[in-house]
This record gives C-alpha cells, sequence and structure tokens, in this order.
C-alpha cells in the first residue's frame, strides 16, 4: 500500500490531476531566509517581561513584584529579562537577540480584538483592511517559491491576502486511507474553495512527518517549526499563535508559565533550525502593553505600549534593548495609567525585515503599512 | 426545488437524519419550537447543581493544598505518594465533571425535538462565554450553560444578560469574584491592614459593554468601564477563595454560590455614558445593565450577530435593520427576536450556493455527522471533548472571552478539513453498512446536494466510504 508520501508524489505527476498546481511551482525556495513571527494574543506584560529595573518608579509603581524582577536575568544598567527567560537571555548576550520597549501599533484604545486587528492587518483604523501584513511582505519575496505556512487551523489575519498561503496542525489521529483521499479530490472537483484547502492540507501534512515525543508546550512548537522550514521545500515564511497573556489576575504565576514556554520555544527552534539558524529572523510582538499599577486582584489591565522582541543570527544592531524610555513617573503615563509608546511596531518590522531580506527600508514600509504615514 | 426545508433543517437547526422527515411547512416548524423549547430535557436531567460542583472543585482545592504543604514540609516515600495520588484523583474529579456535562450537552442536540431552540442555547452560550482555560471554569462550565443561559433564551435579553454575567462560572472567569470596592468597607479595612492594595478589576465591566452588550467602538469609553467595575464590586463567589473571609460567606451562602456583598461594594453614585445612578447596592449595577441591555448600539450588536450566525458572515442590511428595529420596539424581546428572522425573506435563499452559504463550525459538522448517521456515540475510545479539541473547536474553550467565531474563514482550513475528514470516516465506520449513502444524500440535504457530489458518492467503493464522503462533500460541510 502506499504512503501518503508516496501518494501525493505520484499524484502531482499524474495527467489526471492537471488542474493543480504543476510541480515546478513546488521546488526548492529561491531564498535561504527564513522569517518566523510569534503573535502574543492576549496582550503580553512587557513591564513584567522586560522590566525597568533601572527606573526607579518602577520600583515605586509595582512594588514587590518589580523587587522580584531583580532577580531576572540582567541585560544592561536598565533592564532586566525575566528570570524564566534564560535561553533567550543567552542569546542576548551572543547578539542574537534584540529588544525594543516601550513599543505599540498605532492603536489607542483598549480591545484585544481591534488590537490584534491592528496588529496583524497593518492598517490604521480596526477592520479596515481585509489582508495582513505578512501576506503584502510575501509580494516582495522571489513569487511562487516562498512558501508561507500558519500554525493553526485556519489562517490567522496576518498572512491573510493575495498571496495563498497553507495552514498546518499536528494530528494525533491515524493517516487517512489514499483512495479515500483520491476521492475526496474529485468531490471538490467543482468547488475552487475547498480544492484549495485539501490539496494543500495533504502536501503541509506530508512535509511535517508524523510527530514523535512530546507535542505540547513550547518546545515541541519550536521543534515543530524548525521541521516546517528545513529542507528546499519548507516554508520560509511562518506564523505562530500563543495564547494566555491576558493576566488580570495572579499574574505573577501564569505570566511565569508563559514565558517559560515562550523561552523553550526560542530555545528549540534555535536548536533545531542549526545552521538555518543564521538566515532566520523571530519577531515576538503583542497587540499591546498592560497597566503600570496592579489592580486589585494581583493583575493588569489592558495598557498601551509594550515590549518586543527579534531573534536570529543576522539581525541588525543585536544585543541591544532599543527604546526611548518615556518614564513611569504618573505624569509621563498615557492616560495616567499606561506606559506611553515611543516606538512604533510598524517602523520596527519594517526595519528588521528590510536588513534582513536586504530590501530597501522605505519598500518594505510602504508595502506592509501602506496606511502607515 | 425550493431548498425551504433543507435551509430550516441544516441552517437553523443542527441537520438532518435518516428516520426525519423534512417539515412540510419549515417556517411554521421553527416558530412552532419557540413555545416547544424544553429548558430541563432528560438529556441533562442527571446533571449534578451549582451547589455540588462546588464542592468538587472544593475537593479538589483541598487536596492541592495538602499537596503543596507535603511538598513543602519534605514529605517523602508513601505519605508522598499519597498526596500525589489524592490530588490526581481529585484533578480527575474535575475533569469528570467537565466531560459529563459535554456528553449531556452533546446527548441533548442528538436528541431533542427542538433544534432551532437548542441551537439558540449554544449561540448564547457562546455570545456570553466562558472557557475552561481556568481551573474553576473545567467544572462550571457546562453548568453555566444548562443554567445560566438554556432558561433563559425565550425571555428579555436583559434577563438572559444579567443570569449569565452573575453565574459563578462568569463572576470567576472575568475576575469579578476578586474585584473589590478599594473604599468599601472591606476594602479601605484589608487596605489600611496590609501593604498589599486590593480593589477593582476591569475585566467583566469591559467584556460586558464590549462583548456582550454594546460592542466595541460602540460610544463609551474608559471611564464608563471603571464606573461600571465599580458598580459591579461586591458581587462574588462564596467560598473559592482562599483565606477566613472567604469560608464566612461560604457558612453564609453556600459553596460556590453567587452572592452581593455589602461591604464589598463600592460606595457612591455612578455616571455611564452620562447618565447618573443614585448609590442602590446591588439595584445600582442591576439599573445600569437593565439600561445597557436596551441601548440602541446593543440592538444593532445583537441584530448583527444573529444575523451572521444564522444568514451569513456578511448578513443583509436590510436583514440587520429590521431585527435591530425589532430588539428596540419589544426592548430585547428574544422570541420576537427569532420570529423576526425567521418570517425574514433575507433568510431563505431561493438555492444553494457555496460562497455564501454558512461553513459549519466543528461543533455545528460534528453534531450533524452524528444526526445525519443516527450514531449517538463517539466513535473508539473518544468523547466529545477529544473529538472537538481536535477538530479546533474545544467545548467550552475559545481562546478568548469572545468566544468562538462566528465567520467562515475562521473554520475553512486546510488542516481543519484533514481533521474533519479523519474523524468523519471513524463515525461513517460505525454504521456498519446500515444506511445507503446514495438515499441519505438528497433525504438531509433535499434540493441542495448537487450531481457531483452524487456521483462521487454513486462511485464509493462502499457503503462506509460513501458515507465519508457524504460527511466530506461541500453542500454538507456548509449549512
Amino acid at each position: 500500500m502506499l504512503d501518503r508520501r508516496k501518494f501525493v508524489a505520484a499524484s502531482l505527476s499524474g495527467a489526471a490531476l492537471a488542474s493543480f498546481v504543476p510541480a515546478a511551482a513546488w521546488g526548492a525556495a529561491d531564498t535561504e531566509k527564513r522569517f518566523v513571527f510569534l503573535i502574543q494574543r492576549g496582550a503580553a506584560d512587557g513591564l513584567a517581561t522586560l522590566a525597568p529595573t533601572g527606573d526607579p518608579d518602577f520600583l515605586r509603581a509595582r512594588g514587590g513584584m518589580a523587587t522580584e524582577a531583580l532577580a531576572g536575568n540582567k541585560l544592561d544598567s536598565f533592564f532586566t529579562l525575566h528570570a524564566n527567560m534564560p535561553e533567550a537571555a543567552k542569546l542576548f548576550a551572543q547578539r542574537q537577540a534584540s529588544f525594543v520597549h516601550a513599543v505599540a501599533s498605532g492603536y489607542r484604545e483598549r480591545s484585544h480584538f481591534d488590537g490584534q486587528n491592528i496588529l496583524e492587518s497593518g492598517g490604521n483604523r480596526p477592520y479596515a483592511r481585509k489582508d495582513g501584513w505578512m501576506n503584502r511582505l510575501l509580494t516582495l519575496l522571489p513569487e511562487g517559491r516562498t512558501k508561507a505556512i500558519a500554525v493553526a487551523p485556519s489562517v490567522p489575519l496576518a498572512l491573510r491576502g493575495a498571496v495563498p498561503v497553507s495552514s498546518y496542525e499536528q494530528s494525533r489521529l491515524a493517516a487517512p486511507k489514499e483512495d479515500l483521499m483520491r476521492r475526496v479530490e474529485m468531490l471538490y472537483a467543482e468547488d475552487p474553495q475547498l480544492a484549495t484547502l485539501w490539496e494543500d492540507a495533504i502536501r503541509t501534512d506530508m512535509m511535517a512527518g508524523k510527530p514523535k515525543g512530546p507535542q505540547r508546550g513550547g518546545a515541541a512548537a519550536g521543534k515543530m517549526a524548525a521541521g516546517l522550514m528545513r529542507g528546499g521545500d519548507g516554508a520560509r515564511v511562518l506564523m505562530l499563535e500563543s495564547a494566555g497573556w491576558d493576566t488580570h489576575s495572579a499574574q505573577r504565576g501564569r505570566l511565569g508559565g508563559r514565558l517559560k514556554q515562550l523561552d523553550a520555544f526560542i530555545a528549540a527552534l534555535h536548536t533545531e533550525l542549526g545552521a538555518h539558524w543564521k538566515n532566520t529572523l523571530l519577531i515576538v510582538a503583542t497587540e499591546f502593553g498592560r497597566t503600570v499599577a496592579f489592580n486589585g486582584t494581583q493583575g493588569t489591565d489592558h495598557g498601551t505600549a509594550s515590549a518586543a522582541m527579534m531573534f536570529g543570527g543576522g539581525l541588525n544592531r543585536p544585543g541591544k534593548v532599543r527604546a526611548d524610555w518615556p518614564g513611569l513617573a504618573a505624569p509621563r503615563l498615557l492616560d495616567g495609567r499606561d506606559l506611553a509608546p515611543t516606538a512604533r511596531f510598524e517602523d520596527m518590522v519594517a526595519g528588521a525585515l528590510a536588513h534582513h531580506y536586504r530590501l530597501e527600508r522605505a519598500r518594505v514600509r510602504r508595502t506592509l503599512f501602506p496606511d502607515f504615514t | 426545488m425550493s431548498i425551504d426545508a433543507a435551509t430550516a433543517m441544516n441552517r437553523f437547526g443542527l441537520g438532518a437524519g435518516p428516520t426525519q422527515a423534512a417539515p412540510g411547512n419549515p417556517r411554521n416548524w421553527l416558530l412552532d419550537q419557540l413555545q416547544g423549547h424544553d429548558a430541563n430535557p432528560k438529556a441533562l436531567s442527571g446533571q449534578p447543581s451549582t451547589e455540588e460542583l462546588a464542592l468538587v472543585y472544593r475537593s479538589f482545592q483541598k487536596q492541592a493544598k495538602a499537596f503543596r504543604m507535603a511538598k513543602k514540609n519534605g514529605t517523602a516515600g508513601d505519605q508522598m505518594e499519597q498526596a500525589v495520588q489524592q490530588k490526581k484523583l481529585a484533578r480527575k474529579g474535575l475533569q469528570h465533571s467537565y466531560i459529563s456535562a459535554a456528553n449531556a450537552r452533546l446527548a441533548s442536540a442528538l436528541v431533542t425535538p427542538t433544534p432551532f431552540a437548542e441551537r439558540l442555547t449554544h449561540f448564547w452560550s457562546n455570545h456570553f462565554a466562558v472557557s475552561v482555560d481556568k481551573p474553576l471554569i473545567i467544572t462550571f462550565a457546562g453548568n453555566y450553560e444548562f443554567a445560566a443561559i438554556r432558561p433563559r433564551i425565550m425571555g428579555k435579553f436583559s434577563d438572559l444578560l444579567i443570569s449569565a454575567v452573575t453565574h459563578p462560572a462568569m463572576l470567576i472567569y472575568l475576575d469579578q469574584a476578586q474585584s473589590i470596592g478599594p473604599d468599601s468597607v472591606i476594602g479601605s479595612r484589608i487596605n489600611a491592614r496590609r501593604k498589599r492594595q486590593f480593589g477593582l478589576n476591569e475585566n467583566l465591566a469591559r467584556e460586558i459593554m464590549e462583548l456582550h452588550t454594546l460592542g466595541v467602538r460602540a460610544g463609551f469609553d474608559q471611564s464608563d468601564v471603571t464606573e461600571l467595575a465599580r458598580a459591579l464590586t461586591g458581587w462574588t463567589v462564596a467560598g473559592l477563595g482562599r483565606g477566613a473571609f472567604s469560608k464566612k460567606l461560604a457558612e453564609r451562602a453556600g459553596y460556590g454560590s453567587t452572592l452581593f456583598v455589602d461591604g464589598l461594594h463600592q460606595p457612591g453614585a455612578r455616571t455611564i455614558m452620562g447618565k447618573r445612578y443614585v448609590a442602590d447596592g446591588q439595584a445600582q449595577a442591576r439599573a445600569i445593565l437593565q439600561d445597557i441591555a436596551v441601548h440602541p448600539a446593543t440592538a444593532k450588536h445583537i441584530a448583527t450577530k444573529l444575523a451572521r450566525h444564522f444568514v451569513a458572515d456578511n448578513p443583509p442590511p436590510s436583514l440587520v435593520a429590521k431585527l435591530e428595529k425589532n430588539f428596540l420596539r419589544t426592548s430585547g424581546d428574544l422570541p420576537s427576536l427569532y420570529r423576526t428572522l425567521v418570517e425574514a425573506p433575507e433568510a431563505w435563499p431561493d438555492k444553494w450556493d457555496a460562497a455564501t452559504a454558512k461553513f459549519k463550525s466543528p461543533w455545528d459538522w460534528l453534531v450533524s455527522s452524528l444526526r445525519a448517521l443516527n450514531v449517538t456515540e463517539i466513535p473508539g475510545k473518544g468523547n466529545v471533548v477529544g473529538s472537538l479539541r481536535q477538530l479546533g473547536q474545544p467545548m467550552w474553550r475559545p481562546e478568548s472571552p469572545a468566544g468562538f467565531a462566528d465567520t467562515s474563514q475562521n473554520w475553512a482550513g486546510g488542516a481543519a478539513l484533514l481533521r474533519r475528514y479523519e474523524i468523519g470516516s471513524r463515525i461513517a465506520r460505525l454504521t456498519a453498512g446500515r444506511i445507503d449513502a446514495r438515499k441519505l444524500a438528497p433525504a438531509i440535504l433535499p434540493g441542495v446536494v448537487g450531481p457531483n457530489t452524487i456521483e462521487s458518492i454513486a462511485r464509493a467503493a462502499n457503503p462506509v466510504q460513501g458515507l465519508s464522503l457524504l460527511l466530506l462533500s461541500p453542500e454538507f460541510l456548509r449549512r
């Protein structure tokens, strides 16, 4: 009996499936460069992740929590990375990471859904754009040869748009029989939407291989992501989602757990990509930050500016925390409660991607964020 | 051929079955269900009460604490092993209540004589979403839907709103149970004594305005959110927190019940969207919620969501306008709203069109697959919780308080399709060839199933394969 890998290879060369994308378009990606975007859904607290321990007002505003932050990974005279992120700190010391603080998109309200919509669409108003900046990035890369995958049941907004992309999720179920698979293709002969999704799912599933070992947690996700980007026909642009950052109560334990998993993800991606790491850029960002002060339930509420992280072997200005620090004294806070943004997410992304792909910065900015002036 | 019967059974209902005759008058079939809705069907009758579930959680809390203490004291050997086992057992108790509730929900969906009303319960449960992401909700999620949502879907929207947001599951999920008026009797006493500041949590207040009622960008601002948060202080859940005070509350009201504690309530009048509400204890938040529930922005928000769920991802503006108008005229009378929906011509397409039909959510697809094949169990050793996790819509576990999204692009993904294919094949195998897919297809999709699907099914190698293909067909994946 044919296994799935062979089945798809066979069907792609078969004349019966002429409606499929020709195999040539599926050749080795032209670019060796890899880009991964991980979105932290739910507004991650940048002040706890990358603590401004050199700011006396931070200690005043957060009390015991701030004292605890001092026990983390000291990056420079001002910023300390959370204690649960030792691997990220190591990469920072090796000049393979750079962080940006007090960064935000142009969004100034406090709704997760609008905030994520802006972060992903790259637009300037919620729900104004139907496509995302990652998809528009694909238009700048070698056409048809830069495979993009979203690790999600369906494609999130950041990757949606004119350039076709796939979605992928690991399954623990047994592989279906190839005879029925072929019949399903026939079933979708007159339904372009389903035909495309189906073809794509089979191919991507095949590429990732069957999972072995633990499938949950940051390390497993990092390993799986690296697997999807390895090899000549692997993905070159990847998006992952991470939830659980909306820490309205008992923030200490919950955020600590999330950051530990994030650290494990980064470490696994780094290790598993091996020699490809030098060609890889990973950006980690969230829709907005959280209030400077703790609320009444040992958590924080929706805020404005947060911290973003970049990792990779060829970063521009690595080993630095970039921040035009606005200060945390009460009068410096936005609306009297939030870290005021002094850097734009859009600028950060455009700058990092222009450097990564050796493209003109203005062109990247214009293409990815056409509404951002 | 009119496709009204298919629309009624599959889009408004939960999917047709092999033994169900297509309704002769599809509109009346739906409208009759508004009276026929059963708040306590047999399938749910064995479900534990809120109080019983709170005890299950309390036992977990106790074992977890015993384990923590054992670890702290350096307990070893048999004693430590015992603590580990006890904690595991208690954790299983939580999981058991969750799976049992999920199975009951599925059982009810499979046998209900009023699938339209059943769908409405699911719709509202998702509108007022809680998530088992929080351990406490694992125990309460089912009870929340059965006790706070289901009995209220045929009344006023305001009653449904108040019922949902004051159930212990919601109070805990959106952190209201711990929110304290900073200047309340108890709040100021605690804050004077301790260094740690106790006080407001605005999570529930924000989501009530943004998700449950007015909708995002609907004319309220940060100060309105904070004011509502202040008004809501006092509402809490007895006995589930740590400390002596929580225990005292439990003695007064019973573990796990919602109560309003005057001593936690932020004193004073509140102003929300320009209207002043005098200090009035628990009646203050109720008065605010009553007003928000009938606000024009709420009418528009609810009308849009209902039309999106039942008609199209981008619902016709004329339909939304009709629903909005009815909502305002009746001050949110839900049966009138449902009637307006059923009677609107926009809700009844002349012919089936893949581009405008609703792509089924994993829950919809799973339930309709089981109904179509008259299967009452989840295949293999699995249960509905496991299957829905595989399909990408874990039961009562949306990633945010907005609930699961209700548009095609959220569910129509390659990976998701592969999961349906795998699980659909398993369900089909359970029928052991008792059902003929060639006869079933036109019976459950009257006027909808197209020649390509009919031919693909007819060419199937065996009866089970035919059914697998039917469940995966473009017509069956949509409603």
